[in-house]
């Protein structure tokens, strides 16, 4: 598949947005976490500060995100993982009420009850998962959905490595194949399942030699290259969105960043992080893209001005916002009633 | 509504599906054997017919994978009904049905919509041990984001259904197999009950007064309501009269009944078939305790459930753990008799 000079463009802002978040978010998060702020005798407290709670940041995982999503339209579902923030960039789920959802405040996506692993973007068809291998079954009902209304959207579920050893992954793989649902199932494939890596827990060397068990393509995308991920990934799009069902993508990513924010990560070499950002693919798409004359220095400097001004608005927009009412928790467990609209008998 | 016509709860629940099913084409149903084996408990039996394998869907054994899927069609859009086989199945499923199902309305702050009935087959009594004869409402209604239906008879059953259908928010739908009148199994015969052909709903969180009484209340649902008003029978033939509350459904409770009804008569049996401990009996005696200040009770409560072991396969055994209608009736004559409280105050 051809690829413009926009679609490239838009990758490498996408891209720098979503590293630029992760960094911010990075930092914002060890707020208020560290001594001497905190309880005495403790190194870090998880609770404490204006963005509590686990956090999993995807530096090193973007092209994944951005090489799927550039596919994608608003009426195509994206599902998520623990691990979101670069899925929801991508699908264009906007900064300022994600990160407003994160620092808990009542303009975020979910009014402050859903928190960093919980978004969920109706009008982007983003929604997320903190349980590992959750992300399959519903998008196999986005689709199912897609389906039966006669539309040829397509609904992307993104998983790790280390969701390809849940049972959901076999349910979900057999499901969309025997039902040619329109999904393509995407392995993020960053080689650490917390702290155990790929090989101590997976049976093959590639999840998408799984594929054949269930009569359905798997691609394999061994480079953590944008470009590379569009274009390896194509034709599973085209396949589903021609009804002739899904396709298991693997991609080979990399982690920057601990598991969570905190992790001491000592199951794996201090240099490892290191090693791998010398393959940064941020500017090596840039790079490219200068060698195909599409973009000057300047011209990449605006563009890095620009994302990282949308992010610093999104963090002011979300520490300026208010805080929920303690009271509104007992809210929204249910939808108002009968809001649809049909008469009732 | 006059009618005559006399169904199953079987034959109710899926009558009111194919008529939802007629009147808008996003409900559909899928499940494990729901398609030209009508459901094994005979829950969509004539389904596939009317509306054809697209609408009436049988899935792979994949509780995971379908009941998952039923989230994300209802997230876009559509009102799918889902089965899952027996209640007791849900361990192999419970991460999509409660961390799934049930939040996903909260956590996105009451944006994402998700109408799915899931409709399950409860209860024992019939020998099936400890895998396949479970209640296990109170696990579901304990946990927020579900609402609960636990129908006794047809007539409840088709209008709790259409209105779980029609209800913008996971309904779990949970039907007794001794109650669905099915051909293979023995049934408690006054499930089986007038049922207009008409479309109707019962709104949920309106408990029924099977029985009005004086004497004691006896609180119930599902096929112990029926089980209990075989009891209030014989304790009429003692000149004893039990009011029978049927709850109907769980999540959202009608407590006023119960309140109204106790402060009332001031005895209260809770009679349920769902494990005693952590359960149904306790909540609703934490309910009356939370209101003394309003009830006068004559008697303490009492409460019938199974004690807190598996279901047994033995016939003696299972029969001696769920309470039969003459365990019913000896609790209530215990009721009556026990010195009242005020008499032990003083």
């Amino acid at each position: 598949m051809q690829i413009g000079k926009e679609k490239l463009l838009w990758m490498l802002e996408k891209m720098h947005q979503i590293r630029f978040y992760e960094e911010t978010m990075a930092a914002v998060y060890m707020e208020g976490k560290l001594p001497p702020a905190i309880q005495k005798g403790l190194a870090f407290d998880i609770g404490a500060g204006p963005v509590p709670g686990e956090m999993h940041l995807a530096a090193g995982q973007e092209p994944v995100a951005v090489g799927v999503c550039a596919h994608l339209n608003d009426d195509d579902t994206v599902v998520g993982t623990h691990r979101p923030h670069h899925f929801a960039i991508a699908k264009g789920v906007p900064l300022d009420a994600m990160t407003a959802e994160m620092f808990g405040k009542v303009t975020g996506l979910g009014k402050g009850k859903g928190g960093h692993m919980h978004l969920f973007d109706n009008a982007h068809k983003f929604s997320c998962s903190g349980i590992v291998g959750a992300s399959m079954p519903i998008a196999c009902g986005a689709a199912l959905a897609a389906k039966k209304m006669g539309k040829n959207w397509v609904s992307v579920a993104f998983f790790g490595e280390g969701a390809a050893n849940q049972g959901s992954f076999h349910e979900s793989m057999n499901l969309a194949a025997l039902w040619k649902l329109p999904v393509i199932f995407v392995c993020e494939d960053n080689q650490w399942a917390i702290s155990v890596p790929k090989a101590k827990a997976t049976s093959v060397d590639w999840v998408t030699d799984r594929a054949a068990g269930y009569g359905i393509p798997g691609i394999r995308v061994a480079e953590n290259d944008a470009l590379h991920v569009f274009e390896s990934i194509a034709p599973a799009i085209t396949r589903a969105r021609h009804g002739e069902g899904p396709s298991l993508i693997e991609v080979k990513t990399d982690r920057y960043f601990g598991h969570f924010q905190g992790d001491p990560e000592t199951y794996r070499p201090k240099d490892e992080v290191s090693r791998l950002r010398v393959n940064d693919p941020i500017p090596k798409l840039a790079q490219m893209l200068k060698d195909k004359s599409f973009l000057t220095d300047q011209e990449e400097a605006a563009l890095v001005k620009k994302t990282h001004e949308a992010v610093t608005q999104a963090f002011e927009f979300a520490r300026t916002s208010a805080y929920p009412q303690a009271a509104d928790a007992l809210l929204d467990v249910f939808v108002q009633e009968h809001s649809h609209n049909w008469t009732p008998a | 509504m006059k009618t005559n016509r006399i169904l199953t709860m079987a034959q109710a629940i899926s009558e009111a599906m194919a008529q939802e099913m007629t009147r808008n084409a996003d409900v559909f149903v899928m499940g494990e054997d729901i398609g030209s084996y009508g459901g094994i408990f005979g829950a969509t039996g004539g389904l596939l017919d009317k509306f054809g394998k697209d609408r009436v869907m049988d899935t792979p054994i994949s509780e995971t994978a379908f009941i998952g899927a039923a989230t994300g069609a209802a997230a876009a859009g559509l009102r799918p009904i889902v089965e899952l086989m027996f209640v007791d199945f849900f361990g192999v499923c419970m991460d999509q049905i409660y961390n799934h199902l049930a939040k996903n309305t909260y956590m996105s702050g009451g944006h994402v919509k998700l109408p799915v009935v899931l409709t399950t087959a409860i209860g024992g009594g019939y020998s099936d041990a400890a895998q396949h004869s479970q209640c296990l409402y109170a696990t579901f209604a304990h946990m927020p984001g579900l609402k609960i239906v636990v129908p006794s008879n047809a007539y409840d059953a088709k209008g709790l259904m259409i209105q779980a259908i029609r209800d913008d928010n996971p309904v779990m739908f949970m039907y007794h197999k001794g109650i669905m009148g099915l051909p293979w199994m023995s049934y408690l015969s006054g499930s089986s009950n007038a049922v207009p052909e008409d479309s109707y709903t019962i709104p949920f969180g309106q408990a029924h007064v099977m029985k009005e009484g004086t004497d004691l209340t006896i609180v119930s649902i599902s096929q112990m309501a029926q089980k209990s008003m075989l009891a209030a029978n014989e304790l009429a033939e003692q000149g004893i009269h039990a009011e029978v509350i049927d709850l109907r459904t769980l999540v959202p409770m009608d407590t006023e009944t119960v309140l109204k009804s106790v402060r009332k008569t001031g005895r209260l049996l809770v009679a349920d078939e769902d494990y005693l401990g952590f359960g149904l009996t306790g909540e609703i005696a934490g309910l009356i305790a939370e209101n003394l200040d309003t009830i006068k009770l004559k008697a303490p409560i009492k409460r019938l459930a199974v004690p807190n072991v598996p279901i047994p396969y033995s016939r003696p055994m299972e029969q001696f753990v769920i309470p039969q209608v003459g365990g019913i009736v000896n609790a209530a004559l215990n009721l009556m008799d026990s010195i009242t409280l005020q008499k032990q105050v003083a």
